[in-house]
């Protein structure tokens, strides 16, 4: 049987999030929290692998207490257990020691049930930097396969898993040793429709929380803010792009613009 | 097997979250589902929450829920073009606990109210639909969502599905509301600085006003526009019956830009910014349109059960009132393990017995009477506002003949007659 691991994340909705003009910083009370949409597809892929070749998913987070919310999601979708890190030490990480703090999560979890595989979306969309999923494959020891967008098989028997990770040009067909990490593109699947039964167990469902202490041979230094050498040096939003053109008329005489402009200025839109 | 459980409540707004709150209080195992992302998603009201009806449910629930003002003013404008009759009680008693009414937005309120039944231990499942009753032998014992897996059983429904109720629709409980059964009401929220709220509408921090708009706002139409205050936004809305818009051929939006643009309106609600744009059906047959309300197996409350008292604007009081005596009957059923309609009728006579059944058989013509007629929206309004207009205009002529020429504008003799007749079938039925 195989053990999918999905790491997920709570994220503030970045499509309706204001920004603070100010310090030019996200004002997270002003979007709705979501479960990040990468993640979303990590946690349908590891459903339907699961599904085909029966096994069981877990699904691990990091966060505060209302990120319970984001594991409730994944449930509807088809997961089976959920476990989440809570704890004033992890708060103000960055990505190196949030990989810290999930690896020693996933350390527990696989002491529990050993894990063949761990999924992780490509990247979250508050952060967007996706390293955490690489960096807990190096921190695992595993090898980190980012970008897949097609997992063609997984046999466990054998212990090995073939993906099409997705290229700038087509895609290239990769053979890795079980366990490993994938970090998922968003094509790689549609989400389904979550059946009733999953709703209702949904609903009902109380994760597994652990504190920091709950985890083993945990280095405190390495955790948080503490834990995080990252410096944010300075934020500032990209320039609007500026100039374009509305073009008026009738639909044939905006047609016809449209269609010189596209033929004089060519290199727009090579 | 799919699981069973005591009670499905189809519906998260007042109606059913009071019903489901009640019920999981009283340890019944019982399933709330909601369509939308989360209750109060797809809920509309101009927005007063009536203290007492919540109260019922959860005693001093204003210390915590999240409720925009609590009112101390009920204005009511009779407007015309350029003029309007004002009436206004404003009670500094309705500022203070226990409080009388609150403004609300229900995105906010019903999430809150539907966490609280999920507190008592109610199932909230959200997103999901209820496309249609399951029905064996005559009896209502499930209901079919729209998921995958989807059939879901219990020993009693209740349909809490507003105002178009289409699963009360197909069993047969209703048939189609007819135009001049429901209104439809538009409204925007608006973004306005909270000390400009305060000053505009003469208030103090925490305190709101409702006003209430006839005549122009609904150029005539039967119906009414409303405006009241929110924390730091405005509720603006128009509703008219559905039948007048229909054969005014008027737009629904076209006639809250009418209302947002009147010179009687525009100076309360200048320099704010739209950030809500909402629209609803909102039953108003009233008496009459009750449709069926309990059969095996199932109970219909709130706007599925067209309770709402359009003349005092009330509704979601209503709906919380029948949700928790439909909760109340429930209980009583399940003691006796008797889920039939000849025992779940209860429900009708406790409903009747209540403000609701008195307060809507009380108007239950008025609406209809206002609709055949519409000389009062259309004609009276106006003639109110000349009348004042006369007699408060300074111009050197006696106030006798001010009254003089009230009384000419009046029109004839006979036109006279026909106001004195229709003052007093107003009167009848609004009595």
């Amino acid at each position: 049987m195989l053990h999918i691991v999905a790491c997920i994340k709570q994220v503030p909705d970045t499509k309706i999030i204001k920004m603070n003009p100010k310090t030019n910083t996200m004002d997270r009370a002003s979007a709705p929290a979501i479960l990040n949409p990468y993640d979303a597809h990590a946690v349908e892929e590891a459903v339907r692998l699961k599904k085909k070749y029966g096994g069981i998913v877990s699904v691990l987070t990091m966060g505060p207490p209302p990120a319970v919310k984001a594991i409730k999601k994944c449930i509807e979708l088809g997961a089976d257990e959920g476990y989440m890190i809570s704890d004033r030490a992890f708060a103000g990480a960055d990505t190196l020691a949030t990989s810290y703090a999930l690896t020693k999560a996933l350390e527990k979890i696989a002491k529990q049930r050993p894990i063949d595989l761990i999924i992780c979306g490509k990247m979250t969309i508050d952060g967007d930097t996706g390293q955490v999923g690489p960096g807990i494959a190096r921190r695992l020891n595993i090898p980190p396969l980012t970008g897949v967008n097609k997992v063609v098989e997984v046999n466990k028997e054998k212990g090995y898993a073939i993906v099409h990770r997705k290229l700038e040009d087509g895609y290239e067909v990769v053979k890795s040793q079980l366990p490993c990490l994938f970090t998922v593109e968003k094509d790689i699947n549609d989400i389904s429709f979550a059946p009733l039964p999953n709703m209702i167990k949904a609903a009902r469902y109380q994760p597994t929380i652990w504190t920091a202490d709950d985890l083993e041979n945990v280095d405190r230094k390495q955790l948080g803010l503490k834990g995080s050498p990252t410096i944010v040096s300075k934020v500032w939003a990209p320039p609007k792009p500026e100039g374009g053109k509305i073009l008026t008329g009738t639909k044939e005489q905006q047609v016809s613009e449209l269609l010189s402009i596209v033929l004089e200025k060519k290199e727009l839109f090579s | 097997m799919p699981e069973k459980f005591d009670c499905i409540v189809v519906g998260a707004g007042p109606a059913g979250t009071a019903c489901a709150y009640e019920l999981a209080k009283a340890g019944v195992n019982v399933l709330l589902l909601e369509r939308g992302e989360y209750p109060g998603a797809k809920n509309v009201m101009g927005g007063v929450l009536y203290r007492k009806m919540m109260e019922d449910i959860i005693p001093e629930f204003y210390k915590e829920a999240p409720l925009e003002r609590p009112i101390v003013e009920q204005r009511f404008m009779m407007m015309d073009k350029e003029s309007a009759v004002t009436f206004s009680y404003k009670g500094l008693e309705w500022g203070r606990e226990p409080y009388n009414n609150f403004t609300v937005l229900r995105a906010k309120f019903d999430q809150w109210f539907a966490e609280k039944a999920v507190e008592q231990g109610a199932l909230l499942v959200c997103e999901t639909v209820a496309v249609e009753c399951i029905v064996k032998n005559g009896r209502v014992v499930g209901v079919r969502t729209d998921r995958p897996d989807g059939d879901i059983y219990a020993d009693v429904v209740v349909l809490a599905d507003g105002v178009n109720s289409l699963l009360a629709k197909q069993l047969g409980f209703h048939r189609e509301w007819r135009p001049d059964e429901v209104a439809l009401a538009t409204m925007e929220i608006l973004k306005l600085d909270k000390n400009v709220i305060e000053d505009r509408f003469n208030l103090e921090a925490n305190q709101g006003c409702t006003i209430e708009i006839f005549g122009d706002a609904t150029k005539g139409i039967l119906g009414t526009g409303f405006l009241y205050t929110n924390k730091d936004t405005l509720s603006i809305g128009v509703g008219t019956l559905l039948s007048g818009l229909i054969k005014h051929k008027i737009k629904p939006y076209e006639l809250l830009e009418y209302v947002k643009n009147h010179p009687m309106i525009r100076p309360y609600i200048q320099g704010s910014e739209p950030v809500e744009y909402l629209a609803h059906l909102i039953p108003e047959g009233g008496y009459h349109s009750i449709p069926k309300v309990a059969g095996n197996g199932v109970l219909v409350v709130g706007d599925a059960a067209q309770l709402v008292n359009a003349i005092h604007r009330e509704g979601s009081n209503m709906a919380m009132t029948s949700g928790r005596l439909a909760a109340e009957t429930i209980i009583m059923a399940k003691e006796q393990n008797d889920f039939s309609e000849s025992m779940l009728d209860q429900y009708r006579m406790k409903l009747m017995e209540s403000f609701i059944g008195q307060d809507l058989k009380k108007y239950k013509d008025a609406t209809h009477h206002f609709e055949r007629f519409p000389q009062y929206f259309e004609q009276y309004i106006p003639m109110m506002n000349r009348a004042a207009s006369q007699m408060f205009t300074v111009d050197g002529s006696s106030k006798w003949e001010k009254q003089q020429k009230i009384w000419r504008d009046l029109g004839s003799t006979k036109q006279k007659f026909k106001l004195a007749r229709d003052m007093m079938k107003a009167w009848k039925v609004m009595k």
